[in-house]
């Protein structure tokens, strides 16, 4: 592949009530953000385990988005402020292991925030563009 | 000042005569302490109910077979030991057993912990190939000064947790009085007291934090500086961690011995896991070519974000590697500063809830709000 064909390939966890409603949302807006994320919905963002989020990283995603609601509007009341400490747990442990911290995102995406989606989305994109495909995708030893 | 019992016994036999005595008296039914068999001594861990039985056993060797917390949780995971038992663990074992416990995966009912002040131990390869005894003398030398002792776990020497939390009784092993022909034991808790009860020794006032502890701490924290800025595991980035575990054999004998890796049926052996052709199919329509087994670093990354916040850095998982992969140094390294996040120290104190169990709501506001203008 050569790198000016590199189409960034994300991984985003989106919970069903917030982000997921809010990419719908995007979709019946018409607003435009490049098809660089793969959408799997759960039904909370503290569904994610961090390894779902190792194994999308080592399996060769370019980024991992997390979104969920906003703290304090969990659909289940508490699970966000969960995910956020897992969260904090995978930043310091990718920090720690070299890997860098720019590959993996959590945002919070509101349900009538379609226009975050297409922003997070974009920013992520860039990102990825900027510092190129996951070493991940190519390595035979993993 | 604590509450103290000063024995004229060397440390080793003071411990001894306590065990039997506390069997004698009743006070415990059964007894897990390091004990040797075999032609060659050979450490492990025993459960004695007579004392007859502790002629053989060494309970401060410093040597780790297996992590007796480990063991206790094993025991008690059902529910408390019926009958009383009295463990002699390192601190960093029983740290593992107070995580375990957090956990749901361990009662400390009946159970009279005494632990020690720790010098660290010994890797297990030593037992193979000639013994120990020629090393103790030198270490508990090195143990009288607060000096770090030469030949021990990489992670013993960078291990500032040497003084024990949560023990019932704490034998001083680590500055002169342990080396005076005397043994010190603190007594920090009721159960404590009640189990020294009539048995022979000073009752006096001491203290452990003296200028040995001080120096030892000291020097352990450089140490531990040095082995986690070391270049091969420090920051290793994907080509380092290829490097480090690429020659992993997948026996899993870390995760195995790992005190905190309870789990029954790991999440990575389980079927869902397994490397079905279709999974190789998948990878290798990207990749040239693909390791047989798979899923190494997803292995030990995963194993980490399971573990690792509630790691002890007690270095079995790197003592048993057959390849010689620094699991150890890797995990507590990562450990620490996951653990700095939450201003948690893994089995420091039984009423702190896990970092990963609870939550504040006004915390980390940094996170997810990073917004990007367009």
């Amino acid at each position: 592949m050569s790198a000016d064909a590199f189409a960034p390939n994300i991984i985003g966890f989106f919970c069903n009530w917030c982000s997921y409603t809010a990419a719908d949302l995007a979709g019946v807006s018409r607003k435009k953000y490049p098809p660089t994320v793969r959408v799997i919905r759960v039904m909370c963002s503290s569904r994610v385990d961090p390894h779902m989020v190792v194994t999308a990283f080592v399996g060769g995603a370019d980024a991992v988005l997390v979104a969920g609601c906003h703290p304090g509007d969990c659909h289940y009341v508490t699970g966000n402020y969960r995910t956020r400490r897992r969260f904090a747990l995978l930043q310091s442990m990718f920090e720690s292991l070299g890997l860098g911290t720019e590959r993996i995102k959590l945002a919070w995406i509101g349900a009538s925030e379609g226009s975050i989606v297409a922003d997070v989305i974009g920013g992520l994109t860039e990102t990825v563009n900027r510092i190129g495909p996951n070493p991940t995708r190519q390595a035979m030893f993993l | 000042m604590t509450e103290a019992l000063k024995i004229t016994k060397t440390p080793d036999e003071a411990i001894r005569a306590l065990l039997a005595f506390l069997l004698e008296s009743g006070k415990a039914s059964a007894v897990l302490s390091l004990d040797r068999i075999g032609q060659d001594g050979a450490p492990i861990y025993s459960l004695i109910t007579e004392a007859k039985g502790l002629e053989s056993a060494a309970p401060l060797l410093p040597m780790m077979p297996s992590n007796a917390g480990k063991l206790l949780a094993e025991m008690t995971e059902l529910a408390p030991s019926p009958e009383p038992i009295a463990a002699v663990l390192k601190p960093c074992e029983l740290r593992a057993l107070v995580e375990l416990k957090k956990l749901n995966q361990a009662n400390l009912e009946n159970l009279l912990l005494i632990s020690t002040t720790c010098g660290g131990v010994f890797p297990l390869a030593i037992r193979n190939n000639g013994g120990i005894s020629e090393k103790l003398a030198p270490y508990r030398e090195a143990l009288a000064k607060g000096e770090v002792a030469d030949g021990i776990r990489p992670t013993c020497r960078a291990c500032e947790h040497f003084v024990p939390y949560n023990a019932d009784l704490t034998v001083a092993l680590v500055g002169g009085q342990a080396n005076d022909g005397t043994c010190t034991v603190l007594i920090n808790s009721s159960r404590g007291a009640e189990a020294l009860e009539g048995f022979e020794g000073e009752r006096t006032q001491a203290k452990l934090e003296s200028d040995a502890i001080e120096a030892l701490r000291a020097k352990r924290a450089e140490e531990a500086t040095k082995l986690f800025t070391a270049s091969d595991t420090a920051a290793p980035g994907l080509d380092g961690l290829i490097n480090i575990f690429g020659r992993c054999l997948a026996c899993r004998g870390c995760s195995n011995v790992c005190p905190i890796c309870y789990c029954e049926l790991c999440y990575f052996d389980s079927v869902v896991e397994d490397p079905t052709p279709s999974k190789y199919e998948a990878q290798l329509r990207h990749r040239k070519a693909t390791r047989v087994p798979p899923g190494t670093i997803a292995f030990h990354l995963g194993r980490m974000t399971h573990m690792v916040i509630s790691c002890v850095g007690c270095g079995m998982c790197a003592d048993v590697c057959p390849v010689g992969i620094p699991v150890a140094t890797l995990f507590s390294m990562v450990g620490k500063s996951a653990d700095k996040v939450f201003a948690y120290v893994p089995g420091k104190n039984l009423d702190e809830d896990l970092p990963l169990k609870k939550y504040e709501v006004d915390e980390l506001s940094h996170l997810g709000e990073e917004r990007i203008e367009s």
